[in-house]
């Protein structure tokens, strides 16, 4: 089969240009200067202990942590048996059900950060860290519903229904028979909406306050008042950790199971 | 932008048997409410909170609206943002098409490292995205010293705080979407019907404009959605890359509410923000939906 030339020009093109501003980042990042340069004049890993060192990276990274993994974990919670009855119940206007569960992905992240921060904030003067938790449900919820809920798609319910004829009763055969063949729908659901939850900006634009701020959040002010090597150094560390979990994805659900 | 699924084949579960084996309604219902209630508390009553007053506000309804499409201004940036994301749509399809061909052609080795390669910039944070063409386009960065080294400029050209930025950094933030969406609708179609349409004299090239490309348009037409609504409603990138004299919807609803104070203001464009992606989700997913034969099952 012979390869097309001109096809695999644009190919390797693509691929340069979505590879190489990042290998730039990373170079940066072990620059001895104070001001970023590429190359590099002379090499230094202080940037990486500043990037330690700074209080404001360690709190709003444990925060972004927090947010990410209570987000997700409510919206599994609630959207594993709202992804189980639209798959499952013969209900009507299943359809629509479906879309209002997806709805969140319709309004921009920046629209809904706003209008929680109006109302949850300053109308029911709810506390900021629960607004912003609220905020990265909207996030996470639609990743659960669509991928458990095309996990579900494939899985045979004649599986389940053979349990329920052997006496099976319908809630022990959902745990004991349904989950147990959907875990790696749910391990993925649970992995694309972390890490949106935990990379997304717009949502939390307007939700921050004293002592909350997530991470990007704290990391884009960082850049609109710094121009040092500080940021490729965090940059660098978050490539790894990305890095990190995809090998751990590959290996565990395959890589494509992160390509929804 | 979760919101949108490459039409294909017919879902299982449809072996929905009477009686006994469906699922009581009630059942289901509990299932449903938790997620609905925490939707309507958190999500639509706050937009309602929030919008439904801009329809009364000044001196008859919708003058706001009426206003907003009447003020040159607030004119340049809404035509500003939906040119970047028609830019941006356009690249990422004319890139991003022959790369998830490419991507889709090679062997099952390749493939897997290829896709992994896609995927990392779209797990990888967009502030850092953003970051990475500061370093490149900056008074200082990469291109400029280039320019002068070489002697084409003789002082920095002044590329970041424009819309060619913000576009190229779309472009980065978008590309990877448009190529992990359409190569997995050209993986679906498979290496026989091409084979078949070489073997009855096509060559590559016709075989993949009239064969693979009509398959895949609707994944194509999927992903070109993801892509423009994306931009449209981005924050991070025109941020970063823009500046302040290149504001977009989204930057523009945080400058008007937090700088200057106008809440009404950025209720007003967050309304238009949903309704413009509204009318292009609904509009090309229809499109998609007809050119997609396979998907008539889907309904």
């Amino acid at each position: 089969m012979g390869k097309n030339k001109l096809l695999t020009a644009v190919a390797v093109l693509v691929f340069a240009f979505l590879i190489i501003p990042l290998c730039i980042i990373t170079v940066t990042a072990f620059g001895g200067g104070s001001a970023i340069t590429f190359p590099i004049d002379s090499f230094s890993l202080k940037w990486f202990a500043n990037v330690f060192s700074l209080e404001s990276f360690r709190n709003s990274f444990l925060t972004s942590l927090e947010i990410g993994l209570l987000a997700t974990v409510i919206a599994l919670l609630v959207g594993i048996p709202a992804a189980y009855a639209l798959a499952r119940s013969g209900m009507k206007g299943k359809g629509i059900l479906k879309s209002v569960f997806l709805s969140p992905t319709i309004v921009p992240g920046i629209v809904i950060g706003f209008v929680l921060y109006q109302f949850l904030v300053l109308t029911l003067r709810i506390p900021v860290f629960a607004g912003l938790l609220a905020g990265h449900f909207m996030v996470t919820l639609p990743y659960v519903i669509r991928v458990v809920g095309s996990s579900l798609d494939q899985f045979d319910f004649s599986i389940e229904e053979a349990a329920w004829s052997l006496g099976c009763p319908k809630m022990k055969a959902f745990f004991r028979v349904v989950l147990p063949n959907i875990t790696s729908g749910i391990s993925a659901a649970f992995m694309l909406a972390f890490i949106n939850s935990f990379n997304n900006i717009p949502v939390s634009m307007f939700l921050s306050g004293p002592g909350v701020s997530t991470f990007p959040a704290t990391l884009m002010n960082y850049i609109e008042y710094n121009y040092n090597p500080t940021v490729s150094a965090v940059s660098v560390v978050l490539m790894a950790a990305t890095m990190l979990i995809m090998v751990i994805v590959d290996k565990t659900l395959g890589i494509a199971s992160l390509a929804k | 932008m979760a919101g949108l699924e490459v039409p294909c084949g017919e879902t299982l579960g449809r072996h929905k048997v009477n009686g006994e084996v469906e699922m009581k309604k009630s059942s289901a219902f509990i299932m449903v409410v938790p997620g609905l209630v925490i939707l309507a508390v958190c999500l639509f009553l706050p937009l309602l909170r929030v919008i439904v007053p801009t329809f009364s506000d000044g001196e008859y309804p919708f003058s706001a609206y009426i206003s907003f499409f009447q003020d040159e201004y607030y004119m340049t940036i809404f035509f500003r943002t939906v040119k970047i994301a028609l830019i941006t749509t356009a690249v990422c399809m004319i890139g991003g098409v022959p790369t998830a061909y490419f991507i889709s052609r090679c062997s099952k080795k390749w493939r897997g490292i290829l896709l992994a390669v896609s995927i990392f910039p779209m797990m990888t944070n967009s502030v850092i995205r953003s970051f990475a063409w500061i370093n490149i386009l900056g008074s200082n960065g990469i291109v400029n010293r280039f320019l002068m080294a070489v002697g084409l400029a003789d002082k920095p050209v002044k590329l970041l705080y424009t819309e060619f930025a913000i576009i190229i950094g779309s472009v980065y933030l978008f590309l990877p979407l448009m190529i992990v969406t359409v190569s997995g609708v050209m993986e679906n179609i498979g290496d026989d019907m091409m084979e078949a349409a070489q073997s009855l004299g096509a060559n590559r090239l016709i075989a993949f404009m009239k064969v693979i490309f009509p398959m895949s348009l609707p994944g194509i037409i999927v992903g070109g959605i993801l892509v423009f609504t994306g931009t449209l409603t981005a924050y991070t990138t025109p941020q970063l890359l823009g500046g302040n004299t290149n504001m977009v919807m989204a930057t523009f609803i945080y400058q008007r509410a937090m700088a200057v104070g106008d809440w009404n203001g950025a209720a007003v464009i967050s309304l238009i923000m949903i309704v413009v992606t509204l009318i292009v989700i609904k509009g090309f997913n229809a499109l998609a939906n007809r050119l997609d034969r396979r998907g008539e099952s889907n309904g």
